[in-house]
Parts: structure tokens; sequence; C-alpha cells
């Protein structure tokens, strides 16, 4: 195939098409091509539970009362200011007067009411219904101003709003954004070629500071060898975070491109059966605690150092502790525990792993580490929805690998009912109190004691945060490199 | 003819009505929620339960079966339980990708491997002969998927000519969607040319040895018109059959190149609908590949008796 430029310069015109890089340069780059692993099933976010329709349309499309900055900080987004009354109750929210949704319909507090009473509907499908069932009532005084009153003082009640499951939406197009979104966001849903790209462009009516980037286009390739084929290629501008570890090398020497290494919320854990013996015995925990090496476990599943942890937090979270040597690798101790427990020579079970590589991979190590004290644990790959149906929703399981990636879920121990069955009421009672504890400090200490009573009984095993590996191209500036919400804002993207 | 046809045809439909059973029921008994899948590790009940009623799952499985072959029939896919969008739209729009891309890979395969073939029939245990067969090991032996990552690494990282992966669409222009069809197609081409080399020489090889073509010979005709009017048409039988075997493998068995180069095909929409449960689409892709199969079948039979009117008799 002749491309214009041979053509060009066999007719002899080698000036002219010589010319032809300047004329591009002259203008700044304003469109992006940036990929991810997984495609969005569809693009509204009150309605599954998808992480890749956050990523898309959270705070580009849609936007909440709230927004979650790139440091985990919860900032005005469509409420412009709000105040929170003595008793913890009430809060009365000052919205934007210039916000418009992308098809003209002004925001108003009407639509606030609307999107939270939606999301409790009957026939709701919202994957987070329980962020709004604190909600008592809600008042919209005036156009601008809406009150919510809660049932009871709810720490967490703005930090859920910043989720995309509390994105605002208008009656007029609320039925039609699982295909064409309509939000209030800084860019408009374009097009979307379903298994390859979506479009999106610039919302020149936004009513915050205007994108530097007029398009955006997100391609969705899952093949670990065709993500980097297409970062190499200059076909994408950036990667939201690598699936293929493996050649991190290969494009840290590629100076055409930079690597980010950043934290996420995703704590991957050794999900343990605590309500099936031997499991029940917290002997037979704390000698699987004291053999998981997190470091060898990490290192074979990446190749290179990410963030351990000793209980189920997250360290990009202000009131993480770190708790990796509560029970340090030790053999013999492992052992010694396991022949109090009844199990001198071991025992057999089943580590039940869901497809994702982090888990596979892990499992594996993790039964080598395992066997080192006679524990056999025999590996059984199961799809995702086998896994949802047997592990997760039939809780028949004795050990399985699993990342939870929601932010700031170290209360679903404190349900009975969950998979791996802890239950404490101790455990419950501090999570009670840290629900009606809203000063921070107070808060964040509590939240240390809950981490501290988790590694102590060793509920389930505690290995390593999910990297969030961030490859862009060297001039493009702004992308989030941590993500304390899996999220892609593209507003401060910029190439430099 | 005709009479053959129409059997061929109740065969046809009794087979895809088996084939309808047999797929429902088998997804029938697979363990996992479509509407837990979609609504993940928190969903609340009252959630799922709103979900599985929008999602026609709360109906029982006869209800469901009768629906869907009603649909079926009616051309009504049902709804994508993912994408929440008509299966039939899905298909046509991966069809788009799909169709073309097996049609440039069957040209390919085609034209490389006919011609290699016959070249090493006429020079039969000469270099050329030996080239061709080494050529045809290697293409039977070369992954796909491997060769697709070096067309990759040459032509798309090395050189910059094409895209590494990716389809604009259509709408993007024809030049920016063939450019972006070129490596996928070269890479589907190259085993089924081997093949196709293969199979074309020894049915060449055979034919040359028939009586006609030593008359045709003895009457003075030249090699080139030997080999062509009169050797390559009695040998084209069993290369129209490998052909069509084939397209139904280049329809449906594109998954892993389509995953390597991230194109938006039929295949990818199999993978990815597996994976996600989305048993609606897996059911209809699977009905559609076994109707594509008999039908591609049936095509090749008719095909037989153009290229030997002795067949058409027969029948």
């Amino acid at each position: 195939m002749t491309t214009r430029r041979e053509f060009l310069a066999g007719a002899g015109l080698e000036a002219l098409a010589a010319q032809l890089p300047v004329i591009a340069l002259a203008q700044p780059k304003d469109s992006v091509t940036i990929a991810m692993t997984l495609e969005p099933p569809t693009l509204d976010p009150t309605s599954g539970a998808a992480q890749a329709i956050r990523e898309v349309t959270l705070q580009n499309i849609f936007e909440g009362l709230v927004r979650m900055d790139r440091t985990g900080k919860i900032v005005p987004c469509l409420a412009e200011s709000w105040e929170v009354a003595a008793d913890n109750l009430t809060y009365r929210f000052k919205l934007r007067t210039n916000a418009t949704f992308h098809d003209g319909t002004p925001f108003t507090s009407e639509l606030v009411k609307f999107s939270f009473e939606r999301a409790v509907a009957p026939d709701s499908t919202n994957a987070q219904r329980q962020l709004f069932a604190p909600i008592a009532a809600i008042e919209t005084p005036d156009p601008v101003t809406v009150v919510i009153t809660l049932k009871q003082p709810t720490a967490n009640f703005l930090y859920g709003l910043a989720w995309g499951d509390a994105v605002i939406v208008a009656p007029a197009s609320a039925a039609n954004n699982k295909t064409s979104p309509v939000g209030t966001g800084p860019f408009r849903f374009v097009r979307w070629n379903r298994g390859d790209r979506l479009e999106l462009a610039r919302n020149d009516a936004y009513w915050g500071a205007k994108p530097a980037l007029a398009k955006a286009t997100f391609r969705f390739i899952s093949d670990p060898a065709a993500q980097v084929a297409s970062l190499r290629a200059g076909d994408v501008d950036a990667q939201t975070n690598l699936a293929a570890p493996e050649a991190v090398a290969q494009l840290k020497a590629d100076p055409k491109l930079k690597v980010a290494f950043g934290k996420t919320e995703g704590e991957v854990i050794l999900a343990t059966n605590n309500a099936k013996p031997p499991f029940n015995d917290l002997r037979v925990r704390q000698a699987i605690a004291h053999v998981l090496d997190r470091k060898t476990i990490a290192l074979g599943v990446y190749g290179f150092d990410v963030d351990l942890i000793g209980s189920h937090f997250s360290p990009l979270h202000p009131a993480y502790v770190d708790l990796t040597n509560t029970y340090p690798p030790d053999l013999a101790k492992a052992k010694a525990l396991l022949a109090q427990a009844g199990h001198p020579n071991g025992f057999t079970c089943t580590l039940r792993l869901p497809p994702p590589a982090y888990a596979r991979r892990a499992g594996e190590i993790i039964a080598a580490l395992l066997a080192q004290v006679g524990i056999n644990a025999r590996i059984e790959p199961l799809e995702f929805p086998q896994w949802l149906e047997r592990v997760f929703r039939g809780k028949d399981f004795d050990l399985s690998v699993i990342a939870h990636t929601e932010p700031l879920d170290i209360g679903n121990y404190a349900r009975d009912d969950y998979y791996f069955q802890y239950r404490n009421p101790e455990f419950k009672a501090l999570i009670a109190k840290i629900d009606v504890t809203l000063p921070e400090a107070e808060r964040n200490a509590l939240y240390g004691e809950a981490q501290r009573i988790l590694a102590r009984d060793a509920v389930n095993g505690f290995l390593f945060v999910l990297p969030k590996i961030t490859v862009t191209a060297a001039g493009l500036e702004g992308m989030w490199t941590d993500w304390p919400l899996p999220i892609t804002p593209l507003a401060e993207v910029v190439w430099r | 003819m005709l009479a053959f046809a129409g059997r061929r045809l109740i065969a046809f439909v009794l087979t895809l009505m088996a084939a309808a059973l047999v797929i429902f029921l088998m997804l029938e008994v697979l363990p996992g929620d479509p509407a837990a899948v979609t609504l993940g590790l928190n969903a609340a009940p009252e959630a799922l339960a709103a979900l599985r009623a929008e999602m026609g799952l709360d109906r029982p499985a006869v209800v469901r079966f009768l629906a869907w072959v009603g649909g079926l029939v009616t051309g009504d896919l049902g709804l994508s339980y993912t994408y929440r969008v008509p299966v039939s739209q899905l298909i046509a729009e991966r069809m788009a990708v799909t169709l073309p891309l097996a049609l440039m890979a069957m040209t390919l395969a085609a034209a490389i491997g006919v011609p290699l073939g016959m070249l090493a029939a006429a020079n039969h245990n000469r270099p050329a002969d030996a080239a061709v067969m080494v050529f045809a090991q290697a293409g039977l032996a070369i992954p796909n998927f491997w060769f697709g990552l070096l067309l990759v690494l040459v032509f798309a990282i090395g050189l910059g000519w094409l895209p590494a992966g990716g389809f604009p669409g259509w709408q993007a222009g024809a030049g920016a969607a063939l450019r972006s069809l070129a490596l996928p197609a070269l890479a589907l081409a190259l085993p089924q040319a081997a093949i196709l080399a293969r199979v074309t020489r020894s049915a060449m090889l055979d034919t040359l040895q028939e009586d006609f073509v030593r008359t045709a010979r003895a009457k003075g005709l030249g090699e080139a018109a030997t080999v062509l009017r009169h050797a390559l048409r009695n040998a084209l039988i069993p290369v129209v059959t490998i052909l069509g075997l084939q397209f139904s493998v280049l329809i449906a068995g594109a998954i892993i190149i389509e995953n390597v180069f991230a194109l938006p095909g039929l295949g990818r929409l199999v993978f990815q609908s597996i994976a996600q449960h989305d048993l609606i689409v897996v059911k209809d892709l699977v009905m559609l590949f076994a109707a594509l199969a008999i039908l591609v079948n049936f095509l090749v039979d008719l095909l037989y008796g153009v290229i030997d009117p002795r067949l058409r008799e027969a029948a």
C-alpha cells in the first residue's frame, strides 16, 4: 500500500512531504486515546457493579454532589458547598447554579431528589443501594438547595456520594443512560463501537474549568500482549492499568513511554472459610499466616515489589496501620500451631481460584508454601460466574484468592452472612461505632483498632494491594496514577 | 436436484432444532446467575431480584426455552444480559468485522496456497517442491497467534506501517478499516494457505497421473495449458471441500487472533459472553455457528455439482 507521503515523494514533491509533520506540530495535540483492560457492559453506573462503567463515565460524563480527587479527598462537585448540622443528621447542600446536562436540561435540586429516590425504588438495580439506606428524607426548599436528613449519623455518607452509584441523572434521559449516557460532566458521549472503542468529546457548556482535551477515545484491549503492542506501536497514548506486569521492563526501556506504579483500594486476600473446620480454629489460621510469605508471593505474581498488607486495609487511606509483622514467616511456629490444633501432619483442602492472573499465580505459590507444613491445598480453577455462585454466594469453599476492590470495605467483616463467615461481636460493635463517629482523627483511630482485630484473628490471609501500573506516552500529563477510586478522569489530562 | 435440496433442507431444520435443545439444556445446567455477575459482590437482594425479573430469569425453564425458540423463528434474538441491547444488533456489528476478515483471510489463503500447491506438483521431487513442502510444514507448525505477534512486532512496532490492533469501524473509511484487518487476515491465512498448498499438491499429483492428462500431453498441448485447463479443474474437488471447512473455522474460530489484535469480531464476542455469563448471547451465537456450518456444507455440495457435472446427474 502506498501512503500519501510515499506517493508525494515519488511524484518529486519531497519538499512538500517534508512539510507535513511540521504542519501537524503547529497545533498542540488535543485528543487522546486511552486503553483499558475491560470494556464496560453498559454506560450507566447506577445499574451494575462493573468497575469499567465507572472508570469510563465517572467524573467524565456523570457527576455526583461531591467527587473524590486523585488523593482520595472528598471535594465539592455539583454541590458547591455543604453544612452538616450539629446532630450530624442534617446535610444542607448548596448546588451549582450554572450546571446543565448534555441535552440542555438544567441541573436543579429536584434532580438530586429524583436520582436518590430512583436508586432505592423497588425496580432499581443499583448495586450499592445501601449507600442511600441511611436517608430519612430529602427536601428541596429551592432549586439550588437540597436538605438531606439521615436516620442516624453516618460517617461515610459523603464518601459514598462520590461513588458512581450516586451520580445525578435526569428523568428524561435516565432510562437510556445504559447505551447513550447524558450527564453533567466535562465530557459528553459521542459514539461506542462495542468491543473496540468509545468516543467522548469536550462539553463546551461545562460549568467548571474547560478541559484541555477536545476529544478522548477509550480503547478496550484485554489481551496483555496486545496491550504492550498497542503502546509500543503508538496506537494508544496510555494504558490505565497494564495487565502484563512481565512487560514492565520492556516498556520502561522505551523512551516514548513512561511507567508509573501506584496504589489501589484492592486488597488481595487468601479468603478463608472461618465457619468450616479446620479453619474455624484460630491456631490453624495463625499457622497459615506464618506460612504466607507475602514478599515471595507478590514478587512471584508481579516480578517487582508491590505494597504488602497485614490486614484488610489499603495503604492509600490515612488510617492505614502496618500490621505485616503480626505473624512473620516462621515454618517451625506454623508446624507447632498445627500440631496444637490436632493436625501435626497437616491436612488436605481445596483452593478455588477465580480467573484473574493475580489470583491464579498467587494461588499456585500459596499452594507450594502451604505444602511445606503438610497442608495439601488442591487448586480448582473456576470461571467468575461459578466462583460467584459457589464460593461467594454458596460459601462452598475452604480457601480462595480474590481482590476486594471497593474502597473502605472493612465493614464487610461485620456481616455474619458474608462469605468468609467471620463472626465477632467485638468487631461488629467497633464498626457500628465507626459508622457514627464523625471527627476524622477519632474515626481513623477506630479504623486502626479494627485492622488490628482482623490481623490478630488472622481472619483471612492478607497479602498485598493490587498495583496500578499506568503507562503513558512521554508527553501526556495529568492521568491518575493512584486509584483511591478506580476511575480515569480526563478533565486534567493534557499534552506537554 | 430439487428433491435433493429439499431433503437437505428438512435435515437442516431438524439438525437446528436438535442443536437448539442441546444448547439450551447445556447452558441451563451451568452454575452461575447472570444477574449476580452484573451486580457484583455487594449487591442487595432487592436489586438482584429486580434485575432477575428485568432479565426474565424468574420464569420457568420451559417458558424461557419456548420464548427463545419462538424468538429465533421470528428473528428476535433477545436482549444481551450484559450490554442490554438486542443480540441481533451485537451480531450485526461483529459480523461487519468478522465477515470481511474471514473473506480476506480465505482469499489470501487461496491466492497463496493453491498456486504453491500447483507449483509443487508440477515440479514434483524438485527443489521448488521441497521448498513448498517446507513452507507448508512451517505454516502448520507455527501457531497463528505467535505469527500474529511477530507481524505486529515487524509491521506495527518496527516499521509503523499498520496499526497493532483494534478496529476504527467502517465509518472511519474503508482504507482505515482494511488496514487494521490486514495483519490479522495474514496471520489467519498462513496455516490455511499451508493446508491448501498440501491438499492442492496431492490432488494435482493424483490428477497428473490420469490418462486424460497423458492424452492432453500426447496431442501436443503445452505444459501450462495441460496443468491449468485439464488437471486443475479435476483437482479442485478436495480443494473446495477444504475451503468450505475453512470458512466455518474462520468465522467461529478466530477467537485467539481477534484477542491478539483486539478486534471486535464474533470470536471475541463468544469469548466475552462466556466469561461474563451472557448466556443469551452464547446461546444465539452457538446457534448461529451451527447454522453457518450446515449452510456452508450445503453450499459446498452445490459447488461440487458445478465443478463436476457427473455429480449433478447422480444427485
